[in-house]
């Protein structure tokens, strides 16, 4: 326990100083979306990783707290500090109730069920054009503000990004280590075995469906906030699925794991981009090296390849 | 020997270095297309265009002595990628002026970066909201909805057709366009009766033309993008129906007419005048500019140049011809920008004020047919 809070406050004194040792610029902007996907691959991991439930929908999550918010502070001029936490009380309440029924079903079954709910709701923000602004987008969504501070350079939204993945992390991390966290992984392993135990495996995954929405809506809205423009390509299917590849890539079960994975994920187009037309190439490769020879996802891949090495060298040394 | 070496080599770096410093540096212009992605029909010809037109500038010596240097980036026709590149674009590579994003999209999320970092950019992209309201920095080139459904509606007042029925694409530039489409109908005295949609991946829209069919229009009006209008034709020709129909300038390329095959023949729609660059009159301001462009870009890449690319080759002439009247910051090329006055580029005739930032008149326009699987002017 201790050492997980030691590893917690390292990585929080790392990202809060991150801005000083990296000369800012472009690099600030691309961090914040890493803090974006790192909160939405963290809520895809609850339930993912821990409960063992897959969704291919949360994009619409994502979307539905962008939305909300979007519109609450351009059509009903909330202060966004109302709005987000509305949002995010709405998606949950309606991802509890969609919850029950879906949550019935297993595997692929399951799988159809949330990927029909992210087109559903994809196709919503397309058609309903006197709200939404349909296809071409809504704009003019202000800024979040605090004491006076405007949150609209790549800098202050990092922090404020930051500030609430961290949170978010935190939040995690110690619902994983509780007995909630405990309960999750006894329905995951096997959903019988844990209602023997006196675990309500029904209720539970649908509270950790809510909160994974309420996650993903808190993301969505800061997504708004800081970007000030949404339109509903961003929140389409190949983003959900972009979601569930930084989960496994990261690791499934792993707090740290969503941060390496979303990391990875959003920084490698940036790399590659010198590749110019090969980068989808050479993205792709990647992926499927790393799922080959890393089936546990970066988090523990990458201890076992420093180990590998470490040893290779120790062997060699001997030699 | 070494120190010889070594000599050579530091005389060899001063030289370039002074070569350096003395040729003025590159002017950056940078440049956001959507290049791959469901997009990539715009991005493609525009990047193709706007790399083919500037290394023509340098080749016969720059601007004012200047080379101009194109960095190109690809959205993937995404809105955050967008925003970001456009940031990557300020910051990183200092740009001095924007081209693109490819969609309305992409580029109302690209307008408050450019906005705020007070950078000019030039949009390729056709939603009559880029430019109205007029933002300081943001101008386009590619020729607004409201311009392409005037044609129509003019032509058909003057046939005496009133009844139409619409039926758009339900993505930004479907949506923009069946805006347009109803708001402006009583300008001409012409009603819709039936107001449809199908969607951008639907591969059969037959049950909106039979509804279509029992709605006795008298003339079908479909916007949108390949490959829907293509299916469209087809489905038309398959149900019988008679009624004549009418496409966007979303589909006037040559793909359009190999997709839709026979289905093309009759098929009328308003497009660039680049499509029948060959068959305007001598006196068109434009001929020249298109012919050229034409040209061009069947020699450097083996394809037919279409209107798209069009508005890439328009914003990076739109530049150069501001970098030429003496501008080379960015806060001087928008000044410059907003004095173009009758520039005849391949989207039309361009003329910005303080007013205007879309700059050009219904003109851009000619309402053409399809006839022995190629394009005729309606007269």
């Amino acid at each position: 326990m201790k050492q997980n809070l030691l590893l917690f406050t390292g990585f929080s004194i790392l990202i809060m100083f991150a801005p000083q040792l990296l000369s800012g610029g472009y690099l600030m902007n691309v961090l914040v979306f890493v803090g974006i996907n790192t909160m939405l691959a963290i809520a895809l991991n609850l339930l993912l990783g821990y409960a063992g439930q897959i969704s291919l929908g949360h994009a619409g999550f994502f979307g539905l707290g962008a939305y909300l918010s979007g519109i609450l502070t351009t059509a009903y001029r909330f202060n966004p500090w109302v709005a987000m936490p509305v949002a995010a009380v709405v998606v949950g309440c309606m991802a509890g109730m969609i919850g029950f029924p879906i949550l019935k079903l297993k595997g692929h079954y399951l799988a159809m069920a949330t990927l029909g709910l992210g087109i559903i709701i994809f196709i919503v923000f397309n058609e309903t054009v006197e709200l939404t602004g349909g296809p071409s987008g809504l704009s003019g969504i202000p800024n979040l503000q605090l004491a006076g501070i405007s949150f609209d350079s790549d800098v202050k939204n990092y922090y404020l990004i930051w500030g609430f993945t961290l949170a978010v992390m935190l939040f995690s991390l110690n619902l994983a280590n509780s007995r909630i966290g405990r309960a999750l992984r006894a329905v995951h392993d096997s959903e019988v075995a844990a209602q023997v135990l006196g675990v309500n495996a029904r209720l539970l995954k649908v509270q950790i469906f809510a909160m994974s929405a309420v996650i993903s809506s808190l993301a969505g809205s800061l997504y708004a906030h800081t970007m000030t423009f949404i339109s509903p390509a961003s929140f389409g299917f190949n983003f959900s699925i972009e979601l569930l590849t930084m989960v496994v890539i990261g690791g499934l079960g792993s707090v740290y794991g969503s941060f390496l994975g979303a990391a990875l994920l959003t920084l490698l187009p940036e790399i590659l981009r010198g590749a110019n037309d090969y980068d989808i190439i050479i993205y792709g490769g990647l992926l499927i090296v790393m799922v080959m020879f890393m089936p546990g996802g970066l988090v523990r891949g990458i201890p076992a390849l420093y180990r590998k090495v470490i040893k290779q060298k120790g062997e060699t040394g001997h030699a | 020997m070494n120190f010889k070496v070594i000599s050579f080599v530091t005389a060899a770096a001063t030289l370039l270095l002074s070569a350096t410093v003395f040729a003025a540096a590159p002017i950056k212009i940078g440049a956001l297309f959507a290049v791959t992605g469901p997009a990539a029909f715009l991005g493609e010809p525009e990047r193709n265009s706007a790399k083919m037109v500037i290394d023509e500038i340098n080749k016969a010596g720059g601007v004012k002595g200047r080379k101009l240097e194109l960095i190109v980036y690809d959205t993937a026709g995404d809105a955050t990628k967008a925003v970001q590149l456009a940031t990557k674009l300020i910051k990183d590579d200092k740009v001095v002026a924007i081209i693109g994003p490819s969609t309305t999209g992409e580029t109302m999320a690209a307008i408050p970066v450019a906005e705020k970092e007070h950078i000019p950019l030039i949009s390729c992209s056709a939603g009559s909201k880029i430019t109205d309201p007029v933002k300081k920095w943001v101008f386009k080139t590619a020729q607004n909805d409201a311009l392409a459904v005037g044609r129509i509606y003019e032509y058909l007042q003057k046939t005496k057709q009133t009844k139409v029925s619409i039926l758009t694409v339900s993505d930004g530039f479907g949506a923009s366009g069946r805006e347009q489409l109803k708001s402006q109908a009583s300008k001409y005295g012409i009603t819709v009766v039936s107001d449809d949609t199908y969607g951008p991946k639907d591969t059969d829209m037959t049950a909106q033309l039979t509804k279509i069919r029992g709605s006795h229009s008298q003339a079908i009006i479909c916007w949108g993008t390949n490959p829907g209008p293509a299916v469209v034709a087809k489905n038309v020709r398959q149900l019988g129906i008679k009624t004549p129909l009418f496409m966007s300038h979303g589909v006037s390329s040559k793909k359009f007419i190999e997709l839709a095959g026979e289905a093309a023949e009759g098929i009328r729609l308003p497009s660039g005048k680049v499509v029948v660059a060959d068959l305007l009159s001598g006196s068109d301001k434009q001929k020249k500019s298109l012919l050229a462009f034409v040209k061009d870009y069947q020699k450097h890449y083996k394809a037919e140049g279409d209107h798209f690319g069009g508005h890439a080759w328009d914003a990076v002439m739109l530049i150069r011809n501001a970098v030429e009247n003496g501008a080379d910051t960015a806060a001087a090329i928008r000044d410059q920008l907003e004095k173009t006055k009758a520039f005849a580029g391949i989207g039309g005739s361009f003329t910005y004020t303080p007013q205007d930032h879309a700059g050009l008149g219904k003109d851009a326009f000619v309402l053409v047919e399809v006839k022995n699987k190629d394009w005729v002017i309606v007269k």
